[in-house]
């Protein structure tokens, strides 16, 4: 059978697989990309825990849904405002490259 | 769902999403992550989270990575020239990332709970769309309309700066 921490331990791979991109990647829209895997991956275990905390009423605690609805919701505006920003970037810039855009470096 | 089908769609996951990673074309790692996705959507319905998995399907495979794909087109991105790699960076990236993923399992196996399987529900969630429905504009109303407002600014927010010249 498949147990809480198996999902756990999935969900917590996810989110260091995605936690390796934006550590390794030097491509904005890469390291964007694996913003929303670290998202996802904090999904997935709300929504594993949402199902093993079951009511009383013998249905899943939607309380944790409902919060996995409200971060896809910040998510989606999110990306939409951080693309709007790369593209602005890339009109003043000509690149998406992390290590081109370095005027606030230290 | 039977145990084997959990793991084939985890193992999807994880190895597409590190393919979302490993990739140097944005456009594969952007497909890469469409199906990552869509495992993932195979992963809630497994939890008996039916509208969870929907809305992943439509929102996140659909909507958001439309959007990523679109950006790409937009900025003509090809395959990423070979740079000289920053060794030291690099491993420093990777060494910390195993040091996350280390902690995460040492939290994971003191967990006592983390070792039981999941209870079986009383009844179906087929109806979930409901009752996630009473409890988003029952409990959560305000949350609900709060993040109607922020949506409609990151609206705003995109159409200004998309509007205005950057210099």
């Amino acid at each position: 059978m498949v147990t809480l921490g198996d999902y756990l331990i999935v969900s917590g791979v996810l989110f260091a697989i995605g936690f390796a991109g934006v550590m390794l990647r030097r491509n904005l829209i890469i390291i964007f990309m694996s913003l929303e895997l670290m998202l996802n991956a904090a999904n997935l275990s709300l929504v594993a825990f949402s199902r093993f905390h079951v009511q009383p009423n013998g249905l899943p605690n939607y309380n944790a849904q409902v919060f996995v609805f409200f971060i896809i919701t910040v998510a989606a505006a999110e990306v939409a405002v951080g693309l709007a920003i790369i593209v602005a970037l890339f009109r003043a810039r000509q690149t998406t490259n992390v290590e081109d855009i370095a005027s606030l470096k230290f | 769902m039977p145990a084997y089908l959990f793991w084939i769609f985890a193992l999807l996951m994880l190895v597409f999403g590190a393919a979302v990673v490993i990739n140097r074309n944005p456009i594969a790692s952007a497909l890469n992550l469409v199906v990552s996705f869509l495992s993932l959507a195979a992963l809630f319905m497994s939890l008996d989270a039916f509208f969870v998995g929907i809305i992943q399907v439509l929102v996140y495979a659909g909507a958001i990575m439309v959007l990523f794909l679109f950006i790409i087109m937009l900025l003509d991105l090809r395959v990423e020239k070979l740079r000289k790699i920053n060794w030291v960076a690099s491993a420093g990236g990777i060494a910390v990332a195993l040091a996350l993923l280390t902690q995460i399992f040492y939290v994971i196996g003191n967990l006592k709970a983390a070792r039981q399987t999941f209870p079986p529900l009383a009844r179906s969630t087929i109806d979930d769309v409901r009752n996630v429905g009473l409890a988003l504009f029952g409990n959560y109303n305000l949350p609900f309309q709060i993040i109607g407002i922020l949506v409609l600014v990151a609206t705003i927010g995109v159409v200004l700066l998309s509007k205005r010249e950057v210099r």
